[in-house]
C-alpha cells in the first residue's frame, strides 16, 4: 500500500514529462514541416502581406477612421485575414490530409497521446499567426509610419494566440467532414466571404447594412473588433459581446467536431 | 488467511499464464460496418509468442479489419480483443505493439530521419537508431524527405517507425507491397529474425510465397471468417482436398497444347479435373506417370508440356473460392 502512494505521484509526474516531451518534438516538427510545404508557408504569409500592402499601405495614405489612421485600422484587419488563413489551411487542410492518407490512423495506432498531435497542430497555427501579425506590423510602421505602442502589440500578439482556438476548431470541423480532396476548396469558400463579410478587406461600416447585420454571427467580426480595441478604437459592439462571440463559435465547432468524431469512429 | 492468499494469488497466475501463451486474442468477433458490410463473423484467433502468423484471404476477407481491430482503432460489434491481456487501447499496450498499415503515407515534407526519430520518441526505450536504420535498409535515404523517396522505400520507413519502439509484437499489413525481390527478400529476413528474438508477427498477405516462406501458422479467412489454419504444409494439402483431387502426396498439375477434347482427357487414368483456358489445357492428376504416358500416346502433336507441384496458390485459390 505504501509502495503504491509513493510510486503513484512517480509514475503521473513520468507520465506528464513524457507527453510533454512528445508534445514538443511534434510541435517541432509539425512547425519545420509546414515552414517547408512552400505551397502553404508562401500562400499563408504572403496573401495578408501583398494585400495589406495594396489596400492597407499603398492606396489610403494618411487617411482616418475614427481615431486611427486607415492603415492602422486595416492592419487589424489583415492581422486578423492572417492568423485566420494560417489556422484554416494549417488545421484544416493538414487534418484533412493526414486523414485520407492515413497517416492519422498510423499515429493514433502509436503510442502518441492524441493531445499532442492537436496541441502541435494549434500551436503551429499560433506561431504562424504570430510571423505573420509581427510582419504586417513591421510593414505599417516601415512603410505608412503607423505608431504602434508595446502594449498594443502585445495586445495584438496576446489576440493572436487566442484568436487562432476558434478557427483551429473550424479548421478541424472541415477536416472530419469535407474529403481531402474537396477541402482547399471549401476552406477558400468559407475563408473568404467570411474575411470580406467579417470586415477584414474594408471596414465594416463600408460593407451594405444587411452584411453589417450578418457580420454579428461571424467569428472574424468580433475578432477584429477585439484587434481594433486594442489599438482603441472604439467598436459598435462591447468588449465582452465580442469575446461572447468567439466563445459561442468555439463552443458551436467543439460541438460539431465531436459529433464527427464520433461519427468516423462508428465507421472505423 | 489462507483465502485471501488464494485470492490474491488467482488473478496474478491468470495474468501470468495469459501472457505466455496468448499474446493477442480474437475472441468470438463480429465487426459490421455502420453501412450494413459484415467484414468479420464470429472470428477467433489466437498469436502465441514469438510465432509468425499469416493471414491468408482475398480483397474484402476481413484481414485489415482484424489488423484494427488488434490496433485499437476499431471497435467490435461483438467479441472481445485482448493484447497481453489487456485493451488495445490502453498506452501501456501500444507501447508494446508497433504496426504498419496498408496504404499507410506520411506527409511528404519531413525527413525518413526525422519521422524514425520522432516514432522512437513515443517509446520509453525505443530501438537504437542505427539499428532501425540496418533493419529497414534506410541507409543512404536518412536525409531524404518522405515525398522525394521511391513507392518501395516509403514501405521501409513504414517498417522503420512499425519497429522504432522495439515492441513484442507487430502488425504488418501488406508489408512487402511494391517493394522490388531484393527489397523483400531483405525484410523477409528481417521479420525471421524479429521471431527469432521472441517477437510475435501478425502480417497479411497476398503474396503466398511470403506466407509459405515466413509463416508459423497460415490462417485463411474469407468473407470474415476462419477457412482454414495450419502450418504452410498442412494449408497446402487441405487445399488439394478441396480442389477436388485427392489428397494424394503425388498430385501433380500439368499443363500443356493439346487438341484432344476434355471428354478424351477426362477419361485418361488419374485426371481428376482438365480445363482449356487459350491453348493451353491444365489438367490435375492424382497418377501423373501413367496420365503422361497414356496423354502422349493419345496426342502426337501434343507441346508445351509442363508438370507442376500444387503451390500454395492452389490451395489458397481452392479454399478461398465461392461455392
Amino acid at each position: 500500500m505504501s509502495t503504491a502512494t509513493i510510486t503513484l505521484p512517480a509514475a503521473h509526474s513520468n507520465t506528464l514529462t513524457r507527453n510533454l516531451r512528445i508534445f514538443l518534438t511534434e510541435a517541432r516538427y509539425e512547425f519545420t514541416r509546414l515552414l517547408r510545404t512552400s505551397g502553404f508557408s508562401l500562400s499563408v504569409i504572403g496573401f495578408p502581406v501583398v494585400f495589406y500592402l495594396f489596400f492597407g499601405l499603398i492606396m489610403p495614405r494618411g487617411e482616418h477612421i475614427g481615431s486611427v489612421t486607415v492603415s492602422k485600422y486595416m492592419l487589424a484587419g489583415y492581422a486578423v485575414f492572417g492568423m485566420v488563413g494560417a489556422a484554416l489551411f494549417g488545421i484544416g487542410g493538414g487534418v484533412a490530409s493526414e486523414l485520407s492518407t492515413g497517416w492519422l490512423e498510423l499515429k493514433s495506432a502509436s503510442p502518441m497521446p492524441p493531445l499532442a498531435y492537436l496541441l502541435a497542430k494549434c500551436c503551429t497555427a499560433m506561431a504562424f499567426g504570430v510571423i505573420i501579425v509581427s510582419l504586417l506590423s513591421v510593414l505599417g510602421i516601415t512603410i505608412a509610419h503607423v505608431s504602434i505602442t508595446f502594449p498594443e502589440f502585445a495586445r495584438m500578439i496576446a489576440l493572436t494566440l487566442v484568436g487562432t482556438v476558434p478557427f483551429a476548431c473550424m479548421g478541424m470541423v472541415i477536416a472530419l467532414l469535407v474529403p481531402f480532396n474537396a477541402a482547399p476548396g471549401t476552406i477558400n469558400m468559407i475563408y473568404l466571404p467570411m474575411s470580406f463579410c467579417g470586415g477584414l478587406w474594408i471596414p465594416i461600416m463600408m460593407l451594405p447594412h444587411i452584411l453589417q447585420k450578418f457580420a454579428l454571427l461571424l467569428p472574424t467580426y468580433h475578432l477584429s473588433q477585439l484587434m481594433l480595441g486594442a489599438f482603441g478604437y472604439a467598436s459598435a459592439g462591447s468588449t465582452s459581446s465580442h469575446w461572447l462571440g468567439l466563445l459561442g463559435f468555439t463552443l458551436i465547432m467543439l460541438g460539431i467536431a465531436s459529433i464527427a468524431f464520433r461519427r468516423l469512429e462508428q465507421n472505423s | 488467511m489462507s483465502a485471501v492468499l488464494e485470492r490474491t494469488e488467482a488473478p496474478a497466475s491468470a495474468i501470468t499464464s495469459e501472457s505466455t501463451e496468448a499474446v493477442a486474442s480474437l475472441t468470438h468477433i463480429t465487426k459490421r460496418y455502420a453501412n450494413g458490410v459484415l467484414a468479420l463473423d464470429n472470428l477467433s484467433l489466437t498469436l502465441q509468442g514469438g510465432e509468425i502468423v499469416s493471414l491468408l484471404g482475398p480483397n474484402g476477407a476481413g484481414k485489415s479489419t482484424a489488423v484494427k481491430l488488434m490496433m485499437g482503432l476499431s471497435s467490435p460489434t461483438s467479441g472481445s480483443v485482448r493484447i497481453f491481456g489487456a485493451d488495445p487501447r490502453h498506452t501501456i499496450t501500444r507501447l508494446r505493439t508497433g504496426v504498419m498499415l496498408q496504404a499507410g503515407k506520411a506527409p511528404e515534407m519531413l525527413r525518413v530521419c526525422e519521422y524514425v526519430n520522432i516514432f522512437r520518441g513515443y517509446y520509453p526505450q525505443p530501438m537504437p537508431y542505427a539499428d532501425i536504420v540496418r533493419a529497414a535498409s534506410l541507409e543512404g535515404i536518412e536525409s531524404r524527405f518522405f515525398g522525394q523517396i521511391s513507392g518501395g522505400q516509403k514501405q521501409r520507413v513504414l517498417f522503420a517507425l512499425a519497429l522504432a519502439g522495439d515492441p513484442d509484437l507487430l502488425f504488418l499489413d501488406e508489408p512487402t507491397v511494391g517493394l522490388d525481390i531484393e527489397a523483400r527478400r531483405g525484410m523477409w529476413a528481417q521479420i525471421r529474425s524479429l521471431a527469432t528474438r521472441g517477437k510475435t508477427v501478425l502480417l497479411t498477405t497476398h503474396y503466398l510465397e511470403e506466407a509459405d516462406a515466413l509463416a508459423d501458422r497460415i490462417v485463411v479467412i474469407n468473407k470474415g471468417c476462419v477457412v482454414c489454419e495450419g502450418t504452410p504444409a498442412e494449408v497446402k494439402s487441405l487445399g488439394s482436398a478441396l480442389s477436388g483431387a485427392s489428397t494424394s502426396r503425388s498430385l501433380k498439375i500439368i499443363r500443356c497444347s493439346t487438341s484432344l477434347p476434355a471428354t478424351t482427357l477426362l477419361a485418361i487414368p488419374g485426371v481428376t479435373t482438365a480445363d482449356r483456358s487459350g491453348i493451353l489445357t491444365t489438367l490435375t492428376s492424382t497418377e501423373p506417370e501413367r496420365t503422361l504416358r497414356e496423354l502422349l500416346a493419345l496426342d502426337q502433336t501434343l507441346h508445351s508440356l509442363e508438370v507442376q507441384s500444387p503451390a500454395l496458390e492452389d490451395a489458397f485459390l481452392a479454399l478461398t473460392a465461392n461455392p
